[in-house]
């Protein structure tokens, strides 16, 4: 296990390091550089080289690369020249809303998808099988968006049940549950979809195989089966799309953040596009992706926990 | 590399024969047969065909003012002169998702084409050469990978001016990457397989092996891949539209539509959303039973040989 751990801590550091250089040739190909997008396009030549000469613009690139780097990973993000504030406490105070939003979701939709998947699985073909696949692909070919302006209608519009906007949260010190209700319903209904297809067709696959068929032949029920055998074999799996699906779900939340007015990364990221706040983009991006790294870790691991075989390979 | 010796070329072939005569291909009827039977992929593809018809034809039939703004006739109801009413800048809505059916269904159907291209090119290099080469090639896709990929599309649209190409070039993008990572694992089990070896054992060389042997079999799953690759640009473009950075107006995309929708829900301005949300669903939808319908033919066609 300890080798298993080390070889994918690395394999996560590299990664990291590799998103770094890709955020930091972005931040360089932007049109006229940092400068032009923090002075506008009408700053004299003068005011562009004064400014690229205190900011050490003019050096190597792998210099520059080298300072970004070790302010970066010393928490100093830059500064959001349009909010006026360090982005690293902007980061501190947004990015963690948007965690608590993908976590509950994500724990949300897997604890939805693995009966769903399971129940699918093992009745395969059959009506309900039939009836719940076509729901799910309905609503995996929705843009998110527009599943949440589907909440907002059915239980917003028609059934006055939840609020449409969460934009009171982290605001307010005493938070109202039911603001968070449908960010976290269409976040986790647009997970649910993947999971469950993948979950039935792993229990499809796993229902073939000969451990299932000697488990019969000892006698064991068909729930048994199921709930013993095939279920944690197809746990297994289940457990790796979470982490290779996380970057998609935080994608999503950016999305979910912008329809209910939810203030996290995601709303804090396209507000700072619409204001070309490159800084806050830039910082956003290197702390959500490491995030996302980390959690693909973790997902890793735990998967090295529930399968002993992985660790060996 | 120096082409094979006469010797070898004709054991090949005989190679060939042989592995011909003892797997007989089905030829291409059957997998139209296979298709056919697929009601509904028959359907899906139908429905395809009227979305195309809608969007490309639909505008030399049904005329309508796209240009101009005209504040006299924002948000009006459908009536006999606009058949599904008005949007917030008064154009006509029926026309308005013709033209932006159009530039979806390019987007769509460009970005399926380029990151599979781009995907296969890659994951085979990686896969076939392996070693530090592949290790260094798949830790990129890995990084780009876990940069979630709206954000790094809306950071790209933020720095340039939306238009069509680009937006095809953002998306496929980070579009490729799967496919990739997809072509490289199918290209590593290919490699092992034993007529791979014994055409390595008669001499050809690489880029024969990789056009001859290895590309025609990750085909199968490349086309399904490619398939939901369509329905996943769709989808990301819609997205982008909603928050604003799709293409610029006049031009315009189903997301913007919607978008624009969605910002007079309150108002009960049905017209404005629900037939933009339909026709995503719809398209989206049959893109997505057609790579299904196509994977059971790969795997039908697999299982028989």
């Amino acid at each position: 296990m300890g080798g298993y751990l080390l070889r994918r801590t690395i394999q996560a550091l590299v990664t990291m390091l590799a998103v770094s250089v890709v955020v930091f040739i972005v931040l360089h190909l932007l049109p006229g550089g940092l400068v032009r997008a923090q002075l506008g396009s009408k700053a004299t030549p003068l005011a562009v080289h004064v400014l690229e000469k205190q900011e050490g613009l003019l050096r190597p690139l792998p210099i520059q690369y080298w300072i970004w780097l070790t302010n970066t990973v010393s928490g100093n993000l830059g500064f959001a020249y349009k909010l006026n504030q360090p982005v690293s406490s902007l980061i501190g105070e947004y990015v963690p809303r948007t965690f608590m939003l993908v976590g509950i979701s994500m724990l949300l939709a897997v604890s939805i998808a693995i009966p769903v998947g399971l129940w699918q699985g093992s009745r395969r073909n059959r009506v309900d099988d039939h009836v719940l696949s076509s729901f799910m692909l309905v609503l995996y070919s929705m843009p998110t968006f527009l599943l949440g302006v589907v909440l907002i209608v059915v239980l917003n519009l028609w059934l006055p049940v939840f609020p449409s906007t969460a934009s009171d949260y982290g605001t307010n010190l005493t938070v109202d549950i039911r603001d968070l209700a449908l960010p976290i319903l269409t976040l986790t209904l647009a997970n649910v979809t993947y999971f469950s297809r993948y979950m039935r067709s792993s229990v499809i696959d796993n229902l073939l195989e000969d451990y299932v068929k000697t488990a019969k032949a000892k006698g064991a029920s068909k729930g048994r089966v199921l709930i013993k055998h095939v279920l944690r074999n197809s746990l297994n799996s289940t457990v790796t799309l979470v982490g290779l699906t996380l970057p998609y779900t935080v994608s999503g939340s950016l999305i979910v953040e912008s329809i209910f007015d939810f203030p996290g990364a995601g709303l804090l990221f396209w507000n700072s596009a619409q204001t070309r706040d490159f800084q806050v983009l830039l910082g956003v991006v290197l702390v959500i992706s490491a995030a996302t790294v980390l959690g693909n870790l973790l997902a890793d691991i735990l998967y090295g926990v529930v399968d002993p075989r992985v660790r060996s390979k | 590399m120096a082409t094979p010796a006469p010797l070898e070329n004709e054991q090949v072939q005989t190679f060939q024969k042989l592995n011909t005569t003892l797997h007989p291909r089905k030829n291409s009827t059957s997998v139209i047969d296979v298709f056919s039977s697929n009601k509904l992929a028959v359907g899906s593809v139908l429905i395809l065909m009227l979305v195309f018809a809608f969007a490309f034809l639909g505008p030399l039939i049904y005329h309508s003012d796209q240009a101009s703004t005209n504040l006299a006739l924002e948000n009006l109801p459908p009536s006999s002169r606009h058949i599904l009413g008005t949007s917030p800048t008064g154009k006509d809505e029926l026309g308005r998702l013709m033209v932006g059916g159009q530039s979806t269904l390019e987007v769509g159907l460009a970005v399926g084409l380029l990151s599979t291209t781009f995907g296969l090119v890659w994951g085979t290099i990686a896969g076939y050469i392996g070693g530090a080469v592949d290790a260094l090639m798949m830790r990129i896709v890995d990084a780009m990978l876990s940069i979630p990929f709206l954000f790094f599309v809306v950071l790209l649209a933020a720095i340039v001016t939306p238009t069509v190409p680009l937006i095809i070039f953002v998306i496929s993008a980070v579009s490729w990457l799967s496919t990739a990572r997809l072509v490289r694992g199918e290209t590593l089990k290919i490699k092992t397989y034993d007529y791979v070896i014994a055409a390595k054992g008669f001499g050809s060389n690489n880029r024969h092996l990789i056009k001859r042997h290895i590309s025609p079999n990750v085909l199968g799953t490349l086309i399904v891949n490619g398939t939901l690759k369509v329905a996943d640009a769709i989808l990301i473009f819609a997205s982008l539209g909603y928050l604003g950075l799709g293409v610029a107006p006049p031009a315009t995309n189903w997301g913007t539509i919607l978008a624009a929708g969605v910002n007079n829900i309150f108002n009960g301005y049905w017209w404005q959303l629900w037939p933009a949300a339909v026709l995503i669903i719809l398209t989206v939808l049959s893109v997505n039973v057609l790579g299904d319908a196509v994977r059971d033919v790969f795997e039908r066609r697999l299982a028989r040989r």
